[in-house]
Order: C-alpha cells, then sequence, then structure tokens
C-alpha cells in the first residue's frame, strides 16, 4: 500500500459519511465512526448485536471499500465474515483486524 | 368571532355541518340544509365562512393504499434528540417525502415521533441509515415496524364525545 492509499485510508469523512451503528432494522445506537481509527475505538465499545447485525449484512465491508475506498481492508473483513464469528469471539477478532490494519498503516508515517 | 389565539367560536350549527360534511363531504349544501333542518344558504354561509378562516382545510379523497395495490410497510421512528437541536430535526424530517407525520414530546427526554413509508425493510434502513441519523442532535433511533392496522381515522367532530353530545342535543331539539 502506497502513502497516498494509506493517507486516504486515514483521513476523516464529513458527518454524512460516516460509519452509523444500528443494532436492528431502523434501530440506531448513536454511535458512528467518521475515520478508520474512530471505527476501530467504536467496535470494542458498541453492543455485540450491533456488530452481529452489520457484519453478516455485509455493511463493514461496503462502508470500507466504497466509503473509506480501501479494498484491502474490505476482504480482510469479508474473509472475517466467511468464518461465522458471533459474541464477544467477533468483537475480538474484528477488533484485532481492524487495529492491526491501523497500525500497520501508520507505522509508515 | 376570532379569538387572539386564533381559533374562533363555533356554534352547534356549525359543529352539526363539519359534522356531516365530514362523514360525507361530496354532498350538495341543499342536501346538508336538508338533513339539519336549515336552509341550504345557511349551509353554504357557514361552510365559507369555515373555509375563509382555515377552520376547513381541505376536501381530499382518502385512499386505501391496500387496495390500490401499494405494497408498502409502514414504521413508527422514536427519534431522541438534544433539545436544542429538537426542531431543526423536525423540520429536515417535514422535508423528506418518506415521512407522513411528525411530532414532538416530552416525556423523561425530548423525543421526535414519526410516521415513514418505505418499499420494504431494506429501503426503509437505508432512509434513516443515510437521512435520519447523520442529522445533527440525533442522539439514537428506536423503530417500531407497524404488523397490522386495527383503527385510522383522521380527526373529527366526533371524535371529542362532549362536542359530540352537544351537536346531538341541539339536534333533537
Amino acid at each position: 500500500m502506497n502513502e497516498k492509499m494509506s493517507s486516504r485510508t486515514l483521513r476523516t469523512l464529513p458527518r454524512e459519511k460516516a460509519f452509523y451503528f444500528f443494532t436492528s432494522i431502523g434501530n440506531y445506537t448513536g454511535e458512528s465512526a467518521t475515520s478508520l481509527k474512530e471505527f476501530t475505538d467504536k467496535i470494542s465499545e458498541v453492543n455485540v448485536k450491533s456488530l452481529e447485525f452489520h457484519l453478516y449484512r455485509g455493511d463493514f465491508e461496503k462502508w470500507t471499500a466504497e466509503t473509506l475506498e480501501d479494498q484491502k481492508l474490505a476482504r480482510e473483513i469479508e474473509n472475517l465474515r466467511n468464518q461465522n464469528y458471533s459474541g464477544t469471539a467477533l468483537k475480538e477478532q474484528l477488533y484485532n483486524i481492524l487495529s492491526k490494519y491501523y497500525e500497520k498503516i501508520i507505522s509508515k508515517f | 368571532m376570532k379569538f387572539k389565539d386564533n381559533t374562533v367560536a363555533l356554534d352547534a350549527t356549525d359543529l352539526r355541518i363539519l359534522n356531516a360534511l365530514q362523514e360525507n363531504a361530496r354532498q350538495t349544501y341543499t342536501a346538508i340544509g336538508k338533513s339539519l333542518g336549515i336552509a341550504h344558504s345557511t349551509v353554504y354561509d357557514r361552510i365559507k365562512r369555515m373555509e375563509r378562516h382555515g377552520i376547513i382545510k381541505e376536501y381530499t379523497a382518502v385512499i386505501d393504499a391496500q387496495k390500490a395495490g401499494a405494497k408498502n410497510i409502514i414504521a413508527i421512528m422514536t427519534i431522541f434528540t438534544d433539545p436544542k437541536e429538537s426542531d431543526k430535526v423536525a423540520e429536515k424530517l417535514c422535508e423528506a417525502p418518506q415521512i407522513l407525520e411528525v411530532y414532538t414530546s416530552l416525556s423523561e427526554e425530548l423525543l421526535i415521533i414519526a410516521k415513514v413509508v418505505a418499499e420494504n425493510q431494506e429501503s426503509l434502513h437505508e432512509f434513516i441509515a443515510s437521512s435520519v441519523a447523520p442529522l445533527p442532535g440525533v442522539l439514537r433511533i428506536r423503530t417500531s415496524m407497524i404488523t397490522k392496522k386495527f383503527k385510522e381515522t383522521r380527526f373529527s367532530i366526533a371524535n371529542n364525545p362532549k362536542q359530540l353530545a352537544f351537536i346531538k342535543e341541539k339536534s333533537n331539539k
């Protein structure tokens, strides 16, 4: 990943492009993330029901691919989805993927 | 007679005319006059006066969406908001064609209650996630999808038991 792509992944998005955490159709938790850093932090904070809801709808990979414009991260999340994790295990796995990915990018600067 | 708070004094004849119109807005002045035992010119004058004062807002058709083939879903959103932003959130919601009704309510927290229509669950979620959750001041949202309708009526003179009794009493005299 080159520097340009890395800084794109690390940028802060406007509010309307944030990721909004829901627990089911139409039920918004009040938590949102406008950057990869904030997204990673929120994964450890939000209710695991919200993570299960979004992961298995494909919302996380859609947001990382289309809004954050990071295809590589989207593929990593897709791989996790295919492993059918749930509950706390899902939260830990997702947090590990995101935090490692974030650390890897940030170390290049 | 118009009061300071913009309300207009209505007498029993006005209320009986309104009641008749709400039962069937397409009936003629003569038919209303005949059923109420008053002259059609009185009915005409009273209706024109109530139209002028905005008491009668419009004459419209009430459509049964299901029979018209619309396969939509209806949901009620309860939106918890920052009190400072509540009016702005409510006004923004009013601009969306998917929103049918918007109310504010004060219980333990300031809430906005809105009725929303969508093609299906996915488009409902998409609308809430992209157009409601991002509004500044929205703290969280609870959405309930309506599964079965037991009653739906518009506001009517007949909804108020006291007014209805008053109309009946005057009709019997």
